[in-house]
């Protein structure tokens, strides 16, 4: 295959592939590299399941090329856990039943994440901007948002540790 | 296709004007890639800006104002304290552009050469006399009301690609704002968009720039609307007619969105809106 070569970092780990330039890194992530974490809903930027960051910046990774991902570091949900034990947005997205189908779930942990990094603390509506980019057809979105609110204290918590 | 990610903004020209087939300038993508995705381009060629380290930098121009990197994202342009206390339209405009996640990589310079009539960033440049720097064979610097030509059309040549958006030093007593109009709060395309931006001398206004979006074929820069609250404390008479030469500026269209009856209307009223914020920021009362 003609293509283009790409060496980047996904959750910490050196990784190669060689993709056609116009393929996008949510393919890349789903088809090549077996990372099928990042879902695809619309392809078109509007439902964030396919939600990841790229240099610690949250993106809709179906609106970047896999050949972008040169030298830079991605993050998707495989590597929110710290091995066994779940990051505290995991477990409170099961403990408050944030979720049903799941499909947007992968897509929400990430961004409800990108928000507690820069925002330890948010509003209910600092919560519900942050997640405008991400679709939900199941919950109705009140229980992501406790979710994320019981993970944020939980965090605070462990910080203070 | 083939991808390029040249470091330089020369480089850049190089590979646009040589290309045979169909190029583009990738910046964010988050227009050419839904474009490619939608199958409505056939690119031969893309050539990604973002690795043009010139690109990626918000810079104080020598002359007090600043430079803007085409390459940078709205979420870069959100985080820059001067910026946003010198153009606090022109930042809050730029960050109305989709979520988080699109804020991550949209930039100013795609929106504008999207050339779509509604793209929110445009009407605040024009209303702050933003101007554009050009790279091609030549270099040349035209005011950012000059690049969009029609829907999805612009005056860029082949082998041009613009490398930064200049914005003047904010003047003292002077402030700027932009509204836009959409059914819900987040996430959607605008109805109409409206920007002003103003300066004071002993609480009169001196100087005003006043556009609009989403109500004609490209983005307008109104005089008629900036005349009528020159020379004014933007009182209830100067607001009428500032929104009676902005409803009488309109040339919409009728969509889903909005009727032509609805958007001249609110073109009126969200100007009015918009010139209060200014008026408040550039110290007025
Ligand atoms: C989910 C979603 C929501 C959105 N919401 C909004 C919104 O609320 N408001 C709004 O206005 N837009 C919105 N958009 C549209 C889009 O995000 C913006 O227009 C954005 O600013 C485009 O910037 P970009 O850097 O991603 O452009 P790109 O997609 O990289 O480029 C857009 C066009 O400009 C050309 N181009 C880019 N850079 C240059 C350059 N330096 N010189 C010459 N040509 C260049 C490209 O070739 C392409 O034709 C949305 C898009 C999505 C997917
Ligand atoms: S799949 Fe990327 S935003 Fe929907
Ligand atoms: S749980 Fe089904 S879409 Fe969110």
């Amino acid at each position: 295959m003609s293509g283009v070569h790409v060496t980047t970092t996904v959750n910490g780990d050196p990784v190669e592939f060689v993709c056609p330039a116009d393929e996008s890194l949510l393919d890349v992530l789903r088809d090549r590299l077996g990372l099928t974490g990042a879902k695809e809903g619309c392809g078109t930027g509007d439902c964030g399941a396919c939600s990841i960051t790229l240099d610690g910046q949250l993106v809709c990774s179906c609106l970047v090329l896999g050949a972008e991902a040169e030298g830079k570091k991605i993050t998707t949900v495989e590597g929110m856990a710290d091995g066994e034990n779940l990051h505290p947005l995991q477990r409170q997205f099961i403990d408050n039943a944030a979720l049903q189908c799941g499909i947007c779930t992968p897509g929400f942990l990430i961004a409800a994440k990108a928000l507690l990094d820069k925002n330890p603390d948010p509003s209910v509506e600092e919560i519900r901007y942050a997640l405008a980019g991400n679709l939900c057809r199941c919950t109705g979105y009140d229980k992501i948002v406790r979710a994320v609110q019981a993970a944020a204290k939980d965090l605070q918590k462990q910080n203070r540790k | 296709m083939r991808y390029e990610s040249p470091t330089t903004a020369k480089a850049a020209v190089d590979l646009l004007s040589k290309e045979k087939g169909k190029a583009y300038v990738l910046a964010g993508g988050t227009d050419l890639l839904v474009r490619l995705r939608m199958d409505m381009i056939e690119p031969d060629l893309m050539v990604d800006i973002k690795n043009i380290p010139a690109m990626n930098e918000i810079k104080k121009t020598p002359s007090g104002g600043f430079k803007i990197g085409a390459a940078v994202s709205g979420a870069k342009l959100g985080a820059n304290k001067a910026l946003k206390k010198a153009w606090p339209g022109v930042v809050e405009a730029t960050n109305l552009i989709g979520s988080d996640q699109i804020q991550g990589r949209c930039t100013m310079v795609g929106n504008l050469c999207n050339a779509s009539p509604a793209a929110d960033s445009v009407p605040a440049m024009i209303a702050a006399g933003a101007k554009a720097n050009i790279v091609g064979k030549k270099r040349r610097t035209v005011p950012v009301e000059d690049i969009v030509t029609g829907p999805g059309k612009t005056s860029l040549a082949k082998g041009e690609l613009i490398e930064a958006i200049t914005l003047p030093k904010k003047a003292p007593k002077s402030g700027d704002a932009y509204l836009r109009f959409i059914p819900r709060t987040e996430m959607d395309i605008a109805v109409v968009g409206a920007a002003v931006s103003l300066t004071l001398k002993k609480g009169v206004v001196e100087k005003a720039r006043v556009a609009l979006g989403a109500v004609a074929a490209t983005p307008l820069l109104v005089k008629e609307a900036a005349d009528a609250i020159i020379g004014t404390k933007l009182d209830d008479e100067a607001l009428e007619a500032l929104g009676a030469a902005c409803s009488a500026a309109c040339k919409p269209i009728d969509d889903k969105r909005g009727t032509v009856e609805y958007r001249v209307k609110v073109a009126g009223v969200l100007a009015q809106r918009a010139a209060k914020i200014a008026y408040e920021r550039a110290g007025g009362k």
